[in-house]
């Protein structure tokens, strides 16, 4: 901050909701940014694992288009949901235990700047991740698609975050500030692989195949890869509405757990 | 022409009285199985420092919630500036310290008080906040890096930056070491000496002695006694006596001053006001009278005596 901010005094005689939403959505930012632990794990790991991936199984075609292009639409849909679990979910369980939401809510902060901050925050990270893999995938794999394709893959990507922003509040009240991380990985990874995020669901084992279609970032990956023609093929409108279904049940038990946590926090 | 004040209903208890900042009424609160407050009433008035004194668990905390809209009563009304307290017209006119285990530690002083500042519409100067408490030339360092006292301080600047009417801090001085309760306190004072007013809640008799007009004792989710700090003290204050005697316990009920007395094994244990007029009667009574002990009553005790549920003579 400058000196000047520091000095000048304020003399608004009216709060100004826009910066109130530009500063809760900066120091969120800037926040999470200098955490190692998230903005390492959640920038580095779909990253790496694209790498080491990506050299693995480069020049194989996995169906229509390059395994180096298919994965990065897998990964970017990895490192998306990380960025907004982790965001949302452990950083909402450690505020709601140190009581630092508590105190934000007895100040005169609007709820929805708290909430749109974090989802701000959340699709930063997601953009830079996206951002690095596409310059991976240029780079170092020669990935080439149409510049629409690019562009609707960065969009879809980005907007996917939205139902995993929910699913992360939806854990970030249910699970204690201290496990919050534990059981963000307990979900995220496991639904990942099955999804077919690391690999592709073809070549995992039938059951995950059958199970796929009931876990959220399935549909994601599957509007990703729609977006260059590497779907298994089922209509957009049914994935979007599936995720949108997940968004509405993620919604409402994060509203449930709030309720919960409410007599039970502030006893 | 008619005067409007005679077309007005007689006035419901659900009016703010003149100069009424914040109030319960016959509020009651439970969570699950557990009763936190039962039929409170409190009013705090422009001003005043008012202290809810109590021992832990006794409903302080449940009540600075309720007033501050942060849980809503089961029973009876909160008014907070002569509305609910949810709404933002209330909240802009409080700061608050809630008891913290932590605020996010990647974020410097000055970014933690610029944020908060703009939650509110005649937010203070920082330079202001920062030398009232003590912060000045510390607005770039990380939250993490403060010290415990330096904490405490910058969550007193967050509950100050807003130029708040009312300061509500829940346990202020928690876990602080002498010097840095010093220095709160007087940063609280600064804040009174502008004639604004404070809700205190604190499980330390002292705090609420060198800071409150008016002290409200909580027992178990009750209010047990209420009063200046002085009517309180005078209440709670007291001494245990403890010695080895043959003198019966009907005796040394009749000696002054004595408000209760038990066998404790070989002990036996007196409650008295004041310790010596007893000790000399006592001395003078049994010349074999051994291991003679005066202690302070602890405040839990005080707030037992408060509540009056001990019987006279207890064996």
């Amino acid at each position: 901050m400058t000196t000047e901010a520091l000095t000048t005094p304020p003399v608004r005689a009216k709060r100004n909701p826009l910066r109130i939403y530009w500063l809760e959505a900066k120091t969120e930012f800037l926040k999470a940014w200098r955490l190692p632990v998230y903005s390492v794990f959640t920038l580095a790991f779909p990253l790496m694992f694209y790498l080491i991936f990506g050299l693995t199984f480069g020049g194989e075609l996995a169906g229509l288009v390059d395994m180096a292009a298919y994965l990065l639409a897998t990964y970017g849909a990895f490192g998306v949901i990380g960025a907004s679990l982790f965001g949302f979910g452990v950083g909402l369980a450690s505020e709601r235990g140190q009581g630092w939401l508590r105190l934000k809510r007895a100040s005169p902060m609007p709820p929805a700047a708290y909430f749109s901050a974090k989802i701000v925050m959340a699709l930063a990270f997601s953009l830079l991740v996206v951002l690095g893999l596409f310059l991976m995938g240029l780079l170092l794999f020669g990935v080439r698609l149409p510049a629409l394709t690019w562009a609707s893959l960065l969009g879809t990507l980005l907007v996917g975050a939205l139902p995993f922003c929910a699913l992360g509040m939806a854990l970030g009240y249910l699970a204690g500030p201290n496990s919050a991380a534990a059981v963000v990985n307990l979900v995220y990874l496991p639904m990942a692989f099955a999804s077919g995020l690391w690999l592709p669901l073809e070549q995992l084992p039938g059951f995950m195949q059958r199970l796929a279609p009931f876990l959220p970032p399935y549909h994601y990956a599957q509007l990703a890869l729609g977006t260059m023609g590497a779907g298994l093929g089922g209509p957009a409108w049914l994935h979007t509405a599936a995720l949108f279904g997940f968004t509405v049940l993620f919604l409402a038990v994060a509203l449930l757990a709030y309720r919960r946590d409410e007599g039970r926090t502030y006893g | 022409m008619v005067s409007s004040s005679t077309l007005t209903t007689k006035p419901a208890t659900t009016q703010p009285g003149p100069g009424e900042v914040a109030a319960l009424q016959t509020v009651s609160k439970r969570y699950g199985s557990v009763t936190a407050l039962t039929e409170v009433s409190l009013t705090l008035r422009a001003g005043e420092v008012l202290a809810l004194l109590g021992p832990n668990g006794a409903g302080k905390t449940t009540a600075v919630s309720l007033l501050l809209g942060l849980a809503r009563p089961d029973k009876g009304q909160v008014r907070l500036f002569g509305r609910a307290p949810q709404e933002l017209a209330s909240r802009v006119r409080v700061g608050v310290t809630l008891q913290l285990s932590g605020v996010p530690e990647t974020l410097t002083v000055a970014e933690h008080l610029q944020l908060f500042a703009s939650y509110y519409p005649h937010p203070l100067p920082l330079v202001d906040v920062l030398e009232r408490t003590g912060l000045t030339g510390l607005e770039r360092r990380l939250y993490g890096k403060l010290s415990g006292g330096q904490r405490q301080r910058l969550h007193l600047a967050l509950a100050l930056v807003g130029d708040p009417d009312l300061l509500a801090l829940d346990e202020p001085t928690t876990g602080l070491d002498v010097g840095s309760r010093r220095a709160l306190w007087d940063g609280v004072r600064g804040f009174i000496a502008q004639g604004k007013t404070v809700l205190l809640t604190t499980h330390y008799l002292e705090e609420a002695d060198v800071l409150a007009d008016r002290i409200v004792v909580l027992n178990e989710g009750r209010v047990v006694a209420e009063g200046t700090p002085a009517a309180i003290k005078e209440r709670v204050a007291g001494r245990r006596v403890r010695f080895v005697t043959a003198l019966p316990l009907e005796l040394i009920q009749t000696l002054p001053g004595v408000q209760t007395v038990k066998r404790d094994g070989p002990a036996t244990e007196v409650r008295v006001a004041e310790p010596e007029p007893l000790v000399r009667a006592l001395l003078e009574l049994d010349r074999t009278l051994t291991g003679l002990e005066v202690t302070g009553i602890g405040l839990e005790e005080a707030f037992l005596a408060l509540t009056g549920q001990r019987e006279k003579v207890a064996t």
